[in-house]
């Protein structure tokens, strides 16, 4: 690039290299947070709710980065992976596991379950090229609702989920009846700044770090980057970016697809029980029919686009988009009370920002 | 008035400070038929674009010089004014509705309506088509041109040669044309096909239209044409009457020697008489770049040039060698046969290529320039990873040492083999593609277009590259380049290919005229005549 003047160009690199909406949007975050500050609400229990908020849904957002880094653009059927995830879930409960027992199962059920899941996933998104986007977010529509079927008719006998009366799941499913809840929240948790100490083992008060729910994260992280610079990670990223050079030089491009679509499926599965297990529920039925948008959202506000991902984009984007959420709730109830204000504007950050990521796919094609 | 329909007074034209064409004069008579010919990018689409008045001219600063019609200026905005001064176009691609009638084809949006009951409420849009007036019109269109189809009929499913008419039939019942252009019509007909058309056109000129008849076959213009008018590079070579030429003229003018690139020195060369690849009746199905049937030999250690016009297939042999396009026949490398449509095996068998689409196929812009010189070879031969059990982790060090080993090698300009490839200028991106074949150590290199949109530097470096590499390490290369010149100056022998076959085999210093008749096809007509 030429550099007209030096100190212009630096401040547009920066922008660029960040991305605009990032950068707007984590400032509107820093505002609310200050604006909190003002109202008398506790800063150090909006950044604990956001590290455990983003703790809980960063593996479904590290979804997205095989699925747009292979070409196929975000994951909007990660609630196919979820299911699995969920249906694994329930397994475990069922076969009587308690604890970490219950989460080491349900992860190991779901795994090869997910694997199979997305390899036929992967198979339809290779039979409508061009259109992967559209039919992804159908794709997810449809598993969820056919899975309320199952969750039905299913002859488990666990006391833990059925309903009182009658057959079937229960909707929601407490956790705490199996020892699952926070099971991997509560490991090696510490606070910080509680009552003038600067780490307190355990601690409930100050800023709470979710210590294993973090390591987990961080561990998902590490696998993703280190698997995007293999052999095979690398013709992954080659065929989203140009197929035809990836083709050129002998890459299989629909199989390609095919093992990023598995790696999202199952990573929206291992993302679900760590979900639930922070939340403490596991939910069942139609829970999981938005919860694509939210991952796909975090990730383009942490500057990936519809055709570009990368590992930081996902530390990035579900910290800014998780922390302006639980901060905006408490902010706005203040500000606006008895009003629902906080949700509508979680709406439109949401769906405004998957409209603007695509939006800029259509100018990337040019 | 004088007695020309149309005059061109000294139009130019310039893309982006890049001048396309120079000072260009063509006057047409009333009924006189005008060809004009030259190579690829000598200029005759641009020249017609001006004409038309199509927006790319006037979205990029319009021309200079000026058009007049009849003796008066003409000032043409858009290809509507174009057809209100009563010039036609009959396209190479057709523009026809295929589910229409041939009738309603030719009427489109001229149709004859006559008033009803729910038009005269409504207004004239909504007025019934005078369906008797209109075929009779379409009839009269079609009598001129000698087609006794039924005007009824619907265009799906008609012979190509059929369309090309019905094409005509439209502009020639356009009232007042006085001035039609054919560009290439004839390149997608039958001989046979290709005949009526000629007749139609003669017959037209009779009638007083003013005809610019575009195209590469010199017989056609030879038995057609008045005068002929030569581009090249641009520039406004020469305009003869017919009469007072001959093919092997026009097709020398149309060639003629350009920018003498240092011609082949003394050939120390070590052809061994060994036959490293054998192509045997090879047919490649890429887009408007066909393959129909080449028998081909190459000999181990040499350069071997592919010319020929855009469109006739020689882009399309090395892009159906490698397993890009899908192709049919027999090919015999090394010894061995060579799978075909799949790149991976063409790779692995010794086979790389460096592509004409250089952004498209050729690189990964957004990429470094690292990554983009060892992506093929780490794909397929495995180079450049550590293993880590079962998973094989790319070596930065390793990839980083051999970019800048290939960066100082093939002189790349950059700030380091970090930068992106897409910041790269054109000679430079050209040079990590053929880094990147090179890294695949290949036994057989094929290039496509090396020199396309590089500077006249650039391209001599790149030129004197692919020498070198024949030279020292007795690489064989198989070049396939449009512009002759290049060819000339590094290759041993050059094979033109037209429409999709061997034309012939020419050595870089056969006459201009040989290369000329031989790429416009224009030489198997007359046998061996010299």
């Amino acid at each position: 690039m030429v550099g007209v003047k030096n100190k212009n160009t630096s401040i547009k690199d920066v922008v660029n290299k960040i991305g605009l909406p990032t950068i707007i949007i984590g400032g509107f975050w820093i505002l609310l947070l200050i604006a909190g500050g003002f109202l008398g609400i506790s800063i150090k229990t909006l950044i604990s709710d956001t590290i455990k908020r983003a703790g809980m849904n960063g593996i479904l957002v590290l979804a997205m980065v095989p699925s747009i880094q292979s070409g196929t653009g975000p994951n909007f059927a990660l609630p196919v992976g979820i299911v699995c995830g969920l249906f694994a879930e329930v397994c475990a409960i069922e076969f009587g596991f308690t604890g970490w027992a219950w989460l080491f199962y349900s992860i190991v059920f779901a795994i090869p379950l997910a694997v199979i899941v997305g390899y036929l996933y992967g198979k339809l998104l290779n039979a409508v090229k061009g259109s992967e986007m559209t039919i992804a977010t159908y794709t997810g529509f449809s598993i969820v609702a056919f899975m309320c079927l199952p969750w039905l008719m299913i002859p488990f006998k666990s006391k833990n989920m059925g309903w009182f009366i009658g057959k079937g799941l229960r909707e929601t499913i407490q956790l705490d009846a199996i020892g699952g809840a926070q099971i991997l929240s509560d490991f090696l948790k510490f606070s910080l700044f509680e009552d003038g100490a600067f780490i307190t083992m355990g601690g409930e008060g100050g800023i709470i770090i979710p210590t294993g729910m973090l390591l987990v994260f961080f561990l998902c992280c590490f696998i993703v980057w280190l698997y995007f610079r293999s052999k095979s990670g690398i013709a992954i990223s080659a065929g989203g970016i140009n197929p035809k050079f990836a083709q050129s030089s002998g890459i299989n491009i629909d199989r390609c697809r095919i093992k990023a679509n598995i790696l999202s499926t199952v990573m929206g599965a291992i993302g679900i029980i760590i979900y639930s297990q922070g939340y403490g529920y596991t939910q069942l039925y139609t829970a999981p029919l938005m919860m694509a948008f939210p991952a796909v959202a975090a990730v383009l506000i942490g500057g990936a686009t519809a055709s570009r991902a990368k590992v930081s984009h996902v530390i990035i984007g579900v910290v800014i988009y998780q922390g302006l959420f639980t901060t905006a709730l408490p902010v706005a109830n203040q500000l606006f009370e008895g009003t629902d204000l906080s949700e509508i504007l979680r709406m439109v950050i949401q769906n405004g920002i998957i409209l603007y990521a695509l939006t800029q796919v259509e100018g990337g094609d040019k | 008035m004088s007695d020309n329909l149309l005059s061109l007074k000294n139009v130019s034209k310039e893309y982006s400070g890049n001048r396309v064409l120079k000072d260009i004069n063509i006057e047409l008579k009333k009924g006189e038929i005008h060809a004009l010919i030259g190579e690829n990018g000598a200029g005759k689409s641009t020249l017609m674009n001006i004409l038309f008045g199509m927006p790319v001219i006037h979205t990029t600063g319009g021309f200079e010089g000026s058009i007049e019609i009849e003796g008066k200026e003409a000032n043409i905005k858009s290809p509507h004014d174009a057809m209100s001064y009563g010039i036609g176009m009959v396209h190479q691609e057709f523009m026809l509705i295929p589910g229409f009638t041939i009738t309603e084809n030719i009427k489109l949006n001229r149709e004859i309506t006559k008033p009803n009951l729910v038009s005269s409420i409504f207004g004239k849009r909504l007025e019934t088509l005078d369906v008797k007036k209109m075929n009779e019109d379409a009839r009269k269109a079609l009598d001129i041109l000698d087609m006794d189809i039924d005007e009824f009929l619907p265009v799906a499913g008609l012979p190509v040669g059929h369309m090309q008419f019905i094409e005509i039939a439209r502009e020639i019942d356009k009232t007042g044309i006085k001035i039609l252009v054919f560009d290439e019509p004839t390149a997608v007909l039958t001989e046979a096909e290709a005949k009526n058309l000629l007749n139609a056109i003669k017959k037209l000129s009779q009638q007083g239209i003013g005809i610019i008849f575009i195209s590469h076959r010199l017989d056609e213009i030879i038995d057609v044409a008045d005068r002929v008018t030569v581009l090249r590079d641009g520039e406004h070579i020469v305009t003869k009457d017919v009469k007072d030429t001959n093919k092997y003229e026009i097709a020398q003018l149309m060639v003629g020697r350009k920018v003498n690139l240092d011609s082949r020195e003394g050939t120390n060369k070590n052809v061994v008489d060994e036959t490293i690849l054998r192509i045997k009746d090879f047919f490649v199905a890429m887009p408007g770049e066909n393959v129909k049937g080449v028998d081909l030999e190459v000999k181990k250690g040499e350069i071997v040039g592919i010319g020929g016009l855009a469109g006739q297939g020689k882009l399309g042999l090395a892009n159906g060698l490698m397993g890009i396009y899908p192709a049919k026949g027999e090919v015999e490398f090394n010894g061995e046969k060579l799978p075909l449509n799949n790149p991976k095996a063409a790779i692995k068998s010794g086979l790389a290529f460096v592509s004409e689409d250089r952004k498209g196929i050729g690189l990964l812009l957004d990429e470094s320039i690292e990554n983009n010189i060892v992506f093929s070879a780490m794909q397929i031969n495995e180079d450049f990873l550590t293993h880590l059990g079962p998973i094989k982790i790319k070596n930065s060090s390793k990839i980083r040492e051999h970019a800048n080993k290939m960066i100082k090698d093939l002189d790349i300009r950059c700030t380091s083999s970090m930068q992106k490839v897409g910041r790269l200028s054109g000679g430079n991106q050209q040079k990590v593609c053929l880094a990147r074949a090179l890294t695949l150590n290949p036994t057989l290199l094929l290039v496509s277009e090396p020199t396309r949109g590089i500077d006249i530097g650039a391209k001599k470096l790149v030129l004197d590259l692919l020498k070198h590499l024949n030279n020292e390490y007795g690489m064989t290369i198989i070049m396939t380049s449009s512009e002759l010149a290049e060819l000339r100056s590094i290759c041993d022998r050059i094979v033109i290919i037209c429409e999709g076959k061997v034309e012939g085999v020419l050595p870089p210093d056969a006459p201009d005229a040989e290369f000329g008749l031989m790429m416009s096809g224009s030489r198997h007509t007359e046998g061996s005549e010299e």
